[in-house]
């Protein structure tokens, strides 16, 4: 009876999906609510979680609650410590969930809502949430191993090196967006850099606190945190009412990404007690809360989307960035459905804390489809929105012109009608000065946000919303580049150290200084080509992240799969490997395409000899031409990177394939990396 | 009253436990029970060593 009961339950889940899905798809009307796309959303992650995960546990995994965890059996009371599945799923969710999952769907919404909600969906539940867990179940049979760790035990050396180094550059991409989002948020916007400025000291303060005053209280540290943040963006506020000091704060774009360049570096040598962990809490903290605030916020409103289903740019005439929806939607989405990045974690701190095996698939498929529906919700404040405010505030002035007239006229040419006058009005009700060319995503996500807390939670104070938001993803971006910057040092002057001995020991000064000066150049050189870019910067950078992205992802699929060819688990080697073949597919593809295509809006080489030969003919304005030569070294620049990144992912699947042939053909017996089967004691 | 007062003081626990509030009391019952001989560190001290480890590897995403 009982049984028949869950069945009804799931079969009425299946039927709610699959209503909201039919909704959402054949929609076509003016606008479509919100909880719609929240109904598919949760039904579809129920489903992937109850069936495809609970498969996958039980035939591929073979998840044994008999069996002793790392953390069990190596447990020091630090890392390695047996911790309820709740509280390593909080530290997981909070360790993956980050500014990707909301600026990616912001871009991607220039294709229309339906195909960024599509593969968020499908992507989570069947690539991005199936890697999450196969890697953290494989470190956690290993010792919690990391991923190059396993690369090296599962590829080899070639293929160890290939995932370190990719590893490196990702990383230096990655902080390079992630500043220009900050940046691009903060230029001639006062209030929004007084807050975020703000945010330095108050990280301090709570620092301080930590070690000096009442050490390890973190608790206590984070909730008077927490009042100081939310004091800032009231104190930002009285900044950008006070016109001697709003002068102050009122700071372009070259100069704000100078001071983060600087910041970074610093960041990177102070001791982590003093600015870096302290920012983390706080940090860790406000998102969980945004994210639980935002989830109520949507169905207590529930908005209306006004974005069409699709729009003309699936083309890959897109004003927001270039390259058509296959593969460019799915580079764009990136972390929200399936991220490279999380199983550099789920094989580092979390493997540790697993106390029962079976907790794998609660920890590592589900914490992904809670990140996806953070996805989610970032896709459904950039569609709030209208279309003709989305498109105004996300498309660089190099693409529709600088002044309002010109802007609008050109957008609403586009189909998105929108007008000076409208533009003004929410600039003004967001304590903005102007929000055309607000490119990097930040700031419509913000207005998005805004929109929603401001209608939901019934005051309307739309300015405080938007700065909260803003200084939201500050936090936490700030927070990826100091920890970024420190690991990358890490990184750095372990290469270092095996060209000269000195140069590897981590306190040695002089070591210490020169990596994070050379990791802060890496990232700073992309953050200010950004920066100087007349077309936004993120239209050239994103891809390239989103490329490196999937690349990682790639990588690791590669070890998981080399790990189940040549293992008992053969037969399911396509759990992995089918998310692999189509992340090498799509990475190719749009690496093959931002190489070879002679599309300048498309091709970097393009891009570089287009400008080239604008720059020669004189009909650059003069302050174009002013940069333009760096920006076409840096168009060369990245599609030298791109070439290499294409490298390093097909060195690795080759690697992969040979050792995994080698293994089949019976040329080489395949070694048991597993750990040895211990009995767990724990009751 | 007891049944939500324990459910309370669930999640009072779960908040601490997912920010690290208990890390060192969580030290100390692991010393105590491993290690009854070894004198363990004290707050400050544990407090310094755990940051300096855990900041050591990528923890955070983008």
């Amino acid at each position: 009876m009982g049984m028949l009961i869950r069945a009804a339950a799931w079969v009425l889940v299946a039927i709610a999906g699959a209503a909201a899905f039919g909704g959402i798809a054949l929609h076509r009307g003016e606008s479509i609510n919100a909880l719609w796309f929240v109904v598919a959303a949760v039904c579809t992650y129920l489903i992937g979680y109850r069936f495809y995960s609970g498969w996958i546990a039980a035939r591929v995994c073979r998840l044994d609650a008999t069996r002793a965890t790392p953390a069990e059996r190596l447990d020091n009371g630090r890392d390695f410590m047996p911790t309820h599945r709740s509280i390593v799923f909080g530290h997981h969710f909070a360790a993956i969930a980050g500014a990707g999952p909301l600026i990616g769907p912001t871009l991607a919404a220039q294709f229309g809502y339906l195909p960024g909600t599509l593969w968020l969906l499908a992507g989570a539940v069947l690539a991005g949430c199936v890697q999450d867990m196969l890697v953290l179940f494989c470190s956690t049979r290993r010792d919690g191993r990391s991923l190059a760790h396993l690369a090296r035990d599962e590829l080899g050396p070639l293929g160890a090196s290939a995932a370190m180094v990719g590893t490196l550059f990702i990383m230096i991409i990655l902080m390079a967006v992630l500043a220009l989002v900050v940046v691009k948020a903060m230029a001639h916007s006062p209030w929004s850099t007084a807050t975020v400025f703000a945010t330095i000291p108050i990280a301090i303060v709570i620092g301080i606190y930590l070690r000096m005053i009442r050490p390890g209280r973190v608790l206590e540290a984070t909730a008077i945190g927490v009042v100081l943040l939310l004091a800032s963006v009231a104190a930002g506020g009285w900044v950008d009412s006070h016109p001697a000091v709003r002068a102050w704060f009122d700071l372009d774009a070259r100069a704000l990404a100078w001071f983060v360049i600087v910041y970074g570096f610093v960041a990177a040598i102070l001791p982590v007690w003093l600015l870096l962990a302290p920012r983390d809490y706080l940090s860790t903290f406000i998102k969980l809360g945004v994210v639980f605030l935002l989830a109520i916020a949507i169905c207590i409103l529930q908005p209306d989307v006004r974005m069409p289903a699709l729009t003309q740019f699936i083309d890959g005439t897109g004003p927001i960035f270039s390259g058509a929806l296959f593969p460019f939607l799915f580079i764009t989405l990136a972390c929200g459905a399936i991220s490279g990045f999380h199983a550099l974690v789920a094989s580092g701190t979390t493997p540790k804390l697993i106390a029962r095996e079976t907790d794998v698939r609660m920890v590592g498929y589900g914490s992904m489809a809670l990140e996806s529906f953070v996805a989610i919700m970032a896709l459904i404040a950039a569609c709030v929105l209208d279309p003709g405010v989305y498109f105004a505030i996300n498309t660089a002035a190099g693409v529709v012109g600088s002044d309002p007239v010109t802007a609008t006229a050109t957008i609403t040419s586009w189909g998105f009608p929108v007008d000076p006058a409208q533009m003004e009005a929410l600039a003004a009700s967001m304590g903005e000065a102007t929000l055309y060319g607000r490119t990097g995503g930040a700031p419509s996500l913000a207005v998005g946000m805004a929109h929603i807390f401001g209608s939901a939670f019934g005051d309307g104070l739309f300015a405080v919303w938007y700065h909260f938001a803003i200084m939201f993803e500050a936090v936490f971006i700030l927070t990826v580049l100091d920890a970024g910057t420190r690991v990358g040092r890490f990184i750095t002057q372990d290469a270092l150290g095996s060209l000269w001995a000195p140069l590897g020991r981590t306190s040695w000064y002089p070591s210490v200084w020169i990596a994070s000066i050379l990791v802060c150049a890496g990232w700073g050189y992309f953050l200010y080509i950004g920066v100087i870019d007349p077309n936004g910067g993120i239209n050239i950078l994103w891809p390239l992240f989103g490329m490196a992205n999937q690349m990682l992802a790639a990588i690791a699929l590669a070890v998981v799969t080399a790990i189940f060819a040549k293992s008992d688990r053969l037969r399911y080697a396509w759990v992995p490997g089918v998310p692999l073949a189509w992340l090498v597919t799509v990475t190719t593809v749009a690496a093959w395409q931002k190489i070879l295509s002679d599309d300048p809006r498309l091709g970097f080489f393009a891009a570089a000899s287009d400008l080239a030969d604008k720059l020669a003919s004189g009909v650059l304005s003069p302050e174009r031409a002013a940069v333009a030569p760096q920006l076409i070294f840096n168009q060369q620049l990245d599609g030298w990177l791109t070439v290499f990144f294409l490298l390093v992912v097909w060195t690795i699947v080759i690697d992969m394939l040979r050792g995994v042939w080698n293994h089949l053909s019976g040329r080489r017996p395949a070694t048991d990396t597993e750990s040895p089967y211990v009995a767990t004691q724990l009751t | 009253m007891s049944a939500s007062g324990g459910r309370l003081a669930r999640l009072w626990a779960g908040l601490r436990a997912v920010l690290g509030d208990d890390a060192y009391e969580r030290y100390l019952r692991h010393c105590r029970a491993r290690h009854p001989e070894a004198e363990p560190l004290d707050r400050r001290e544990f407090y310094a060593s755990e940051l300096d480890r855990r900041w050591r590897q990528v923890n955070r995403c983008c």
